[in-house]
């Protein structure tokens, strides 16, 4: 469908992105679920049906109400020093205690009101220069004046909160890092794409929603199951999750060698994968219970035989041969219903195992805790040539490492081993600059294009072929070797 | 094959990238008949392309070989003949991002220039979406248009001569964003307002200068954008080198059969550094940062209509 429409409303049920400055929160839009976000507490219900980026004020009553848009106060020359060398910062330029400032907010009285009551009481406040005043105006709006917006999930949103909040989760992944592979691998509609990550799913959303849809995804997953905990939030479509597969990483080395079979699955993961339902949005908790059940298939089935041994045991009169009867039916229906779960899942790894052979993906993303070197030795089997892939690594000697097996092994070219450096800037007139902080690393990425792989002669039997990997400033120096 | 779509095959008209080695690349209409020539030789449309797998290796008249690869917009970026300086990809995947940008989207840019972002823009939108360029320059808008048309994406893609700064870019209310690189982007803010749609449109501005930057974000201010940020971003590639380092001569001390120090006949030194007894040297892998690297592109200035 073309987007240009109207604009999304938020509706119950979503998963929707609380933002607050430059914090985020990922929560589900649920009626009568109390939210906590930055020391505020409120219910989501009055925000349904209003657009996506609508900004609300949180009311005492703990509810939500679209912010008014009002008047700054007009510009008359404000009274202000030229600089700050008599200002004596003693504690007690304020005249207002914090007590008073308790009795306001518990009067109801608003942010804005009381921002402008802490000027009035601010001894020092007129001898500032105007730009301290802006910026202690800002600091005290930031403070009193609780403006929530709630914006629809997007890649940028959600790389940015899982960044800011949750890095470890990702494998500390920067953003503009994941816009670099988003790119560098050619994500677009229409794709066959091999994703490996182990970024609770944001990788995979962020391909997902470049595909619009469209072409299909194998999810390379390790353990038990994939997990997709962020890729719920991003409120794809459900015809979207039609062309995603997964399948076992346990299983590459079968399927590359020929031997692969279903017969030994692994262990069945927990169903609910996917959306989740807590107000607290990121679902920590599901995520280490998905590790922690890897190995129950065994417990379950025997949960099952349980009930209709114990009915053997019961005494028999003609309403418990009818009760009897009906739970005799419904542990058949139980373990039928198990049965077709079972053959589902066969169906569903032998449908990827068959999309994995055709050895004719588009492209390759890996982004995981996991060595990059075998999964890139591996997973680049099932690509195309001329295609490209990308790797992502917190670190960047393994990717030193993969680089060199990847020459080794030969059928890729174009190898680039790069960072990028983000920069954020506060822009205002005379007191533009770059930020106080910004982050330290994003990681790394190793990218490169697949060609055909000539197993028998090496690639390096061209006479030119040593030149490609030497600089030819670099070929007379005596400490540099190429790899 | 086209811009937008993966093909298996080399077919005649398709744009193909010929890959000699180590960043050298160039592109090529295939077309029957036709002959290429590189420094390893001539290349022959009729036998040597058409009808080939795209990856292969093509062995060329001299005996060198190349690699023939299927077009993508990065590879386009890195070999497009310039009309204008460009947009390289760096810049162009944050643009992307932070636009949120996807199958469907309706974008608006301005100016077209030589059509780096463009075709990346049409790449990121195809099937269902539209880019809607603007260049004030009638034969680099030409140009444009010619090269969509030739890459099989002239359906995606509206090419208008006209400036984006006196007459907008043609549509109104119905941009999902906008794209400006152009030398004063205050005066267009206007018109990128009027392209959007009526919530949430985001907006990318890039201006190789900060006094650029801050009268961008001023009318941005004064026709209600909100959530107004500005940042840059560079690329840092590594080199994957083994590199050898001299053990130094410390000497030997007097009278003393031991030796202290880094010392090669010293056989317990060995394991930790992989020394190479015989040369006095130790080996590692290191990813070496280039002599000279791009340091500045533009500041990217993003912000939402609401």
């Amino acid at each position: 469908a073309m987007e240009g429409g109207p604009s999304a409303r938020i509706r119950e049920g979503d998963c929707a992105v609380l933002k607050r400055d430059e914090v985020f929160k990922a929560v589900s839009v649920l009626r009568r679920r109390k939210i906590i976000f930055e020391k505020q507490w409120f219910y989501l219900d009055n925000a349904i049906g209003h657009i996506y980026g609508t900004t609300f004020e949180v009311t005492s009553g703990g509810n939500l109400q679209p912010k008014q848009e009002v008047e700054e106060t007009t510009t008359e020359t404000k009274e202000a020093g030229t600089d700050n060398r008599n200002i004596v910062d003693d504690g007690k330029s304020q005249k207002l205690t914090h007590d008073d400032i308790k009795a306001l907010k518990d009067k109801g009285i608003k942010g804005q009101e009381i921002v402008q009551q802490l000027i009035e009481n601010s001894t020092t406040f007129r001898d500032k220069t105007e730009f301290a005043q802006d910026k202690y105006i800002k600091k005290k709006k930031k403070k009193y004046e609780a403006v929530i917006t709630i914006v629809k999930p997007s890649t940028r949103i959600l790389s940015t909160m899982y960044y800011a909040r949750e890095p470890g989760k990702i494998n500390h992944l920067r953003y503009d890092t994941l816009a670099q592979m988003l790119t560098l691998g050619n994500i677009h509609a229409g794709n066959k794409m091999i994703v490996m990550e182990t970024c609770a799913g944001l990788v995979l959303g962020a391909v997902m929603e470049r595909m619009g849809g469209y072409g299909s995804i194998i999810q390379m997953y390790p353990g038990g199951g994939p997990v997709r905990a962020a890729t719920g939030c991003f409120g794809f479509p459900k015809p979207f999750f039609d062309n995603l597969h997964e399948f076992p990483l346990s299983k590459v080395q079968s399927l590359l060698s020929g031997t692969f079979t279903t017969e030994t699955l692994p262990a069945e993961p927990e169903e609910n994968a996917l959306v989740e339902e807590e107000s607290n949005g990121l679902t920590e908790e599901k995520q280490t219970s998905l590790q922690e059940t890897e190995e129950e298939p065994t417990t379950e089935a025997a949960m099952e035989i349980n009930p209709t041994e114990e009915q053997d045991t019961m005494d028999m009169n003609a309403e418990d041969v009818e009760f009897k009867e009906n739970k005799e039916k419904e542990n058949k229906e139980n373990v039928r219903e198990k049965q077709i779960k079972q053959w589902e899942r066969r169906r569903k790894l032998l449908e990827a195992a068959a999309l994995l052979r055709e050895k004719n993906a588009d492209g390759l993303i890996v982004a995981s805790k996991f060595h990059p070197t075998p999964l890139l030795l591996s997973l680049l089997e099932f690509v195309a040539p001329s295609r490209p892939f990308v790797v992502y690594c917190q670190y960047k000697e393994p990717l030193l490492e993969c680089y060199t097996k990847l020459r080794e092994r030969g059928g890729v070219i174009n190898l680039k081993l790069s960072e990028t450096w983000l920069r954020n800037y506060q822009v205002l007139p005379d007191r533009s600059h770059p930020k106080l902080t910004m982050s330290g690393g994003g990681g790394y990425l190793l990218s490169g294009i697949t060609v055909i792989l000539d197993k028998g002669k090496s690639d390096s039997s061209n006479s030119e072929a040593l030149k490609m990997e030497e600089p030819s400033s670099k070929r007379c120096k005596l400490q540099d070797l190429p790899c | 094959m086209s811009f937008v779509e993966y093909g298996d095959t080399i077919k005649d008209g398709d744009t193909a990238i010929v890959f000699l080695g180590h960043e050298s690349m160039f592109p090529v209409k295939v077309q029957h008949g036709t002959v290429t020539q590189t420094k390893y030789g001539v290349i022959r449309h009729s036998t040597d392309l058409i009808g080939k797998k795209y990856g292969s290796k093509v062995t060329c008249s001299k005996g060198g070989w190349v690699f023939i690869l299927h077009p993508t917009p990065e590879l386009w970026t890195m070999n497009l003949p310039h009309r204008t300086q460009i947009l390289y990809s760096t810049d162009i995947s944050i643009i992307t991002m932070m636009l949120e940008l996807k199958p469907g989207s309706i974008v608006c840019e301005s100016g077209t220039g030589s059509g780096s972002l463009s075709h990346a823009l049409i790449r990121t939108v195809a099937p269902t979406g539209h880019l809607y360029t603007v260049e004030f320059h009638q034969q680099r808008a030409e140009k444009a248009r010619e090269e969509f048309r030739e890459h099989g994406v002239e359906h995606l893609v509206t090419v208008t001569n006209q400036d984006v700064c006196k007459n907008g870019f043609g549509v109104s209310n119905i941009a999902d964003a906008v794209f400006l690189d152009i030398p004063s982007p205050w005066e267009a803010i206007g018109h990128a307002k009027s392209a959007l749609k009526a919530e949430g449109g985001r907006i990318c501005s890039f201006s190789p200068c900060i006094e650029q930057v801050q009268r961008t974000c001023l009318a941005m201010e004064e026709y209600g954008f909100t959530e107004i940020n500005t940042l840059e971003i560079l690329l840092r590639v590594y080199n994957v080198r083994t590199i050898s380092l001299q053990i130094p001569d410390l000497g030997k001390a007097a009278e003393d059969n031991s030796s202290t120090g880094f010392d090669s006949s010293n056989p317990s030194h060995q394991g930790s550094l992989c020394a190479n007894l015989q040369q006095g040297t130790v080996q590692f892998k290191s990813g070496v940062p280039l002599r000279e690297v791009v340091g500045h592109t533009g500041y990217l200035t993003f912000a939402t209509k609401s």
